[in-house]
């Protein structure tokens, strides 16, 4: 990318400061950020190729081994853009979240629920052409946490993605269309706008589930990207 | 024109998916440029450490170009989650300072994007040399921060490797760049 991005409206990436989120409380800068010309390192950015996948890494159901995940099989995909509505083309994407009875291979999680020894909850995947990506995967179980009395995670996967510049880097979550939690969970409402939270809400694709196999959700995803006119778009 | 898709926090739990094997090591036996060690602690509003941050760097190479799609060699891109006691390190090489396709001259710097739990959104911050004073002085992107807060954005030479400390909050707060 040879442009700078555009700049990210307001309201969209939450604000640090949260006070609902207790771990913000001493994490949060107190100073705004300075607003500064993007430099050459900005709208420039690390691109990652096939060389950085794990073999079977767009399928989280199925171990190195060959045991099965426990759990509600889904097909998770979408597309990338940016907001220009430009694929993003070999975008990496790396997916990580609990098994389905809420519960991280992770030595910090505490949560008092089974691990699944056929699931490590971590995946990874480039974009083709068009944008698209595709994750076979089981849905996660929510899971307590201890932010505040009877608090519990909405269910959620992890993303994060490399777009075209290191201004374009994005770390989120997907949650699921219907969830009950999601208006208790401090961290998806800390986005004041209905409509912009739901932009993190993967819908129910009964079209693109596969019969006796497995349920899908799409969630698309864009990205920030150069900011240009509709009339050099078309070049 | 689509919607931005919004942040969220990388949560505790990131290593499962983000763990990369020697993702904070650019070196290679091939490459040319000073061999820099860059290393410091994240703390928090009360000076702890944050035991729990991934940060990712992006820089040029030694000669002050920024590594294109499928070059081979300099990667110029890093990844280290902080240990126990908040410290990090990059074995890197010192970037060249970069003059722009508009001509303007940016002195040497790493980029530097930071993410925890407790973040909702990423932070950007950037780590320039302190003995680099004549580029220092004339970077754009340093010029718009305040004099004062500068201090935070210079990395020290103490023996062999560089120190940049990150304090994400509170008395001598580093400077966070919208970008």
């Amino acid at each position: 990318m040879s442009r700078p991005c555009a700049t990210v409206p307001p309201g969209i990436y939450p604000p640090n400061d949260c006070p609902a989120y207790r771990s913000s409380a001493k994490r949060a800068p107190g100073e705004a950020a300075v607003r500064i010309p993007p430099g050459p390192g900005d709208i420039s950015g690390p691109c990652f190729g096939a060389e950085r996948l794990r073999a079977g890494a767009t399928d989280l159901t199925v171990n190195s081994q060959g045991g099965v995940a426990q759990g509600q099989r889904i097909v998770v995909h979408g597309r990338v853009t940016d907001q220009a509505g430009r694929p993003e083309r070999r975008a990496l994407i790396e997916v990580w979240q609990a098994n389905a009875a809420g519960r991280y291979l992770h030595g910090g999680d505490q949560h008092d629920a089974p691990l699944d020894p056929c699931f490590t909850g971590a995946g990874q995947a480039l974009t083709d052409d068009d944008g698209a990506y595709r994750f076979i995967t089981i849905e996660p179980g929510a899971y307590p946490w201890g932010n505040h009395p009877n608090a519990w995670r909405p269910r959620h996967i992890h993303f994060s993605l490399f777009g075209q510049a290191w201004a374009s880097r994005l770390v989120t979550q997907m949650y699921f269309e219907g969830d009950p939690l999601l208006p208790f969970d401090p961290i998806y409402m800390s986005m004041p706008d209905r409509d912009v939270r739901e932009r993190l809400v993967a819908r129910f694709d009964l079209e693109n589930s596969q019969p006796d196999f497995a349920l899908a959700y799409r969630f698309d995803i864009v990205l920030r990207g150069p900011d240009e006119t509709p009339l050099e778009r078309q070049l | 024109m689509s919607g931005l898709t919004p942040s969220q926090t990388v949560g505790p739990f990131f290593s499962i998916g983000l763990d990369w094997p020697q993702a904070n090591q650019l070196t290679g036996d091939q490459l040319i440029g000073q061999p820099l060690v860059l290393t410091g602690q994240v703390l928090d509003g009360d000076g702890q450490p944050v035991p729990d941050a991934l940060l990712e760097i992006w820089q040029a190479d030694a000669s002050g170009s920024y590594p294109r799609p499928g070059s081979a060699g300099f990667s110029g891109a890093g990844r280290c989650a902080t240990d126990a006691d908040g410290r990090y390190v990059f074995e890197t090489l010192k970037p060249g300072g970069v003059t722009a396709d508009d001509g303007i001259a940016h002195a040497p710097v790493i980029n530097l994007v930071l993410f925890a739990r407790g973040l909702l959104t990423h932070l950007y911050t950037r780590v320039y040399f302190s003995e680099e004073t004549a580029a220092n002085a004339v970077d754009p992107a340093l010029g718009c921060v305040p004099e004062a807060r500068r201090a935070s954005l210079l990395a020290q030479r103490e023996g062999d490797h560089y120190r940049f400390d990150i304090r994400l909050q509170g008395e001598a707060e580093t400077v966070f760049f919208d970008v």
